[in-house]
């Protein structure tokens, strides 16, 4: 790059629906890195952005939760693949937001992509892993199988910009739910890249949909939505938690109440993909 | 909230499709005669639009409730066939007790410049009605420029329509903002000339509330505020029903709805 050429400044917007609008508000803001230098412009959603990405998770739901989970896995995998081919400027994001040295970025993306792997390799493993054929003491075949909740909204964690992000949305969408996700507010630039990712990978519009903008803003509305069906707290600010789950259990969503400062290097396990299931068990007769 | 309770009364609930069955008739009504049933003080909606063969499964249902019931008639939606056929489908709808019926007008014949054969259908087709009210459909779709809308609006007004409609709602685009602007500036200017008050109703592809108020600012812009009556302005719709009792919900719980909590239809 020639030293007097001028950067292009990026101004981003939203992911809903697969498309990428502004916000409706029209309101942006800066983005710095963890040194206060400019990085680029993110829209501020508004409710009204989250009121939309509520309908179009809604709208694609039936397909994503209906496609066989064998199709989701390959889904999954292949948003993988395009990650990888990512890497580079995950990297830079992640160092450039997380104030830390490229290596350790580097690391960091090698661990989301492999994280995504992981949750790619569950889909078709849940239902045998979590469903069970049960004993009764009658002339029935009983028997249990998980199901998605339904549309999850999803406050991604505030420090770990992309690790963090790719650990609470996968196991999300892996077994068949869809998902609004309010990105880090301060660090939302590998949260952008990566909806870039799902939008050029098979993954069908609606199924995953982020928000950039103010968490305390937008969050309110969607603990209160009545078509949203769970809420995940990893991201909200301490003050507001307490209010959140109480506009939450208005309209009786599931809540998954994480541990603060949760570290997101660590293994998984399947505690966040077992927080979005419900049960469906069938008992059908047998020997008449 | 006026908007939303003035466009919920405005509504002609519909259902033509080739799969309706009495039970679906019986379950509009019941939507129709109480469109949130756990709120009471919702308006009821104007009436209920059905294919002929199910008006009296409907006003069966609707008998004195105040809903009417409408019924789609002369070979609905294409309008092809002979005329003895759609004078007998009109008389028959009006005699199974539809107070209001929809023709549709032959559009080859308007296209191909027989305004003369399409004036005299519809007064066939009014006589026919008897005391029931008449809507025309002029199918605006097929219409093509905004001066055959308005051509098509003045025929269907000078032959006698108490309404005129704009589209049958199988055929896209449906209703849309402009040409219902058009047929607005039709009825006020009729009113101007002759002092009687006739109807404007769009039909098909009207999904949203914020469509709904859209709607209604013209009604007022353009025809006057006399025109904001059930009597005057219609939404042919189906889905738009559960999106106004959604943000109704939204304005009065302070949170957003879903289709969880309406009737799902």
């Amino acid at each position: 790059m020639s030293e007097n050429r001028i950067a292009v400044a990026k101004t981003y917007k939203l992911y809903i629906g697969g498309k990428f609008p502004r916000s409706e508000s029209a309101r942006s803001y800066p983005v710095t890195d963890s040194k206060g230098a400019f990085l680029a412009n993110a829209a501020q959603g508004s409710r009204k952005d989250a009121r939309d990405a509520v309908s179009a998770a809604r709208k694609a739901f039936a397909g994503w939760s209906g496609a066989t989970a064998y199709n989701r896995g390959q889904v999954l995998y292949r948003v993988a693949e395009v990650l990888e081919g990512r890497r580079e400027q995950f990297a830079a994001e992640v160092s450039a937001a997380e104030g830390i040295g490229v290596k350790k970025a580097q690391a960091l993306v090698d661990a989301a992509i492999d994280r995504w792997v992981w949750y790619a390799g569950w889909t078709d493993k849940i239902a045998a892993v979590l469903g069970s054929s049960n004993p009764v003491a009658g002339p029935y075949f009983s028997f249990s199988t998980p199901e998605p909740t339904g549309v999850v909204a999803v406050l991604a964690p505030q420090r770990s910009s992309l690790l963090g992000l790719v650990s609470v949305v996968a196991p999300v969408i892996a077994s068949g739910n869809t998902a609004v996700v309010v990105t880090s507010e301060d660090r939302p630039l590998p949260a952008i890249t990566l909806s870039e990712v799902l939008a050029t990978s098979d993954l069908p519009g609606g199924v995953v949909n982020l928000l950039t903008g103010r968490t305390a803003e937008i969050a309110p509305w969607l603990a209160s939505h009545a078509d949203v069906n769970a809420l995940d707290l990893t991201g909200a600010p301490d003050a507001l938690r307490a209010d959140l789950e109480r506009s939450a259990a208005g309209t009786v969503k599931r809540v998954l109440r994480t541990r603060a400062g949760e570290d997101f290097t660590a293994e998984p396990d399947t505690s966040r993909l077992r927080a979005y299931l419900e049960t469906k068990t069938v008992w059908h007769p047998t020997g008449v | 909230m006026w908007a939303i309770d003035t466009a919920i009364s405005m509504v002609d609930l519909t259902t033509l499709e080739g799969a309706d069955t009495a039970g679906k008739v019986r379950s509009l009504a019941a939507k129709a005669r109480r469109p949130d049933p756990d709120r009471g003080e919702v308006p009821k909606v104007a009436a209920v639009c059905v294919y002929p063969d199910m008006v009296a499964t409907a006003k069966a249902e609707l008998e004195g409730t105040g809903v009417h019931v409408a019924s789609v008639a002369t070979a609905f939606p294409s309008g092809r066939s002979i005329m003895a056929v759609k004078l007998a489908d009109t008389r028959y709808a009006v005699e199974q007790g539809a107070d209001e019926i929809d023709m549709v007008i032959d559009r080859g014949a308007f296209l191909s410049g027989n305004y003369g054969a399409v004036f005299d259908e519809i007064r066939q087709v009014k006589e026919a009605c008897g005391a029931a009210h008449l809507k025309v459909i002029l199918e605006t779709g097929e219409l093509a420029t905004y001066d055959n809308v308005r051509r098509a609006s003045w025929l269907a007004l000078l032959a006698g329509g108490d309404f005129i409609k704009t589209s049958t709602g199988k055929v896209a685009p449906a209703a849309t903002l402009p040409v219902t602007h058009v047929m607005l500036q039709a009825v006020r200017d009729w009113h101007r000339q002759t002092g009687e008050l006739r109807g404007v109703k769009p039909a098909g592809g009207i999904r949203s509330t914020k469509d709904a108020i859209k709607y209604l600012v013209a009604v007022h812009e353009v025809a006057g505020p006399e025109w904001l009556t059930a009597d005057l302005f219609r939404f042919g719709a189906s889905t738009l029903l559960n999106d106004l009792l959604m943000q109704r919900r939204t304005q009065l719980d302070g949170h957003y709805s879903g289709p969880d909590y309406v009737t799902v239809d």
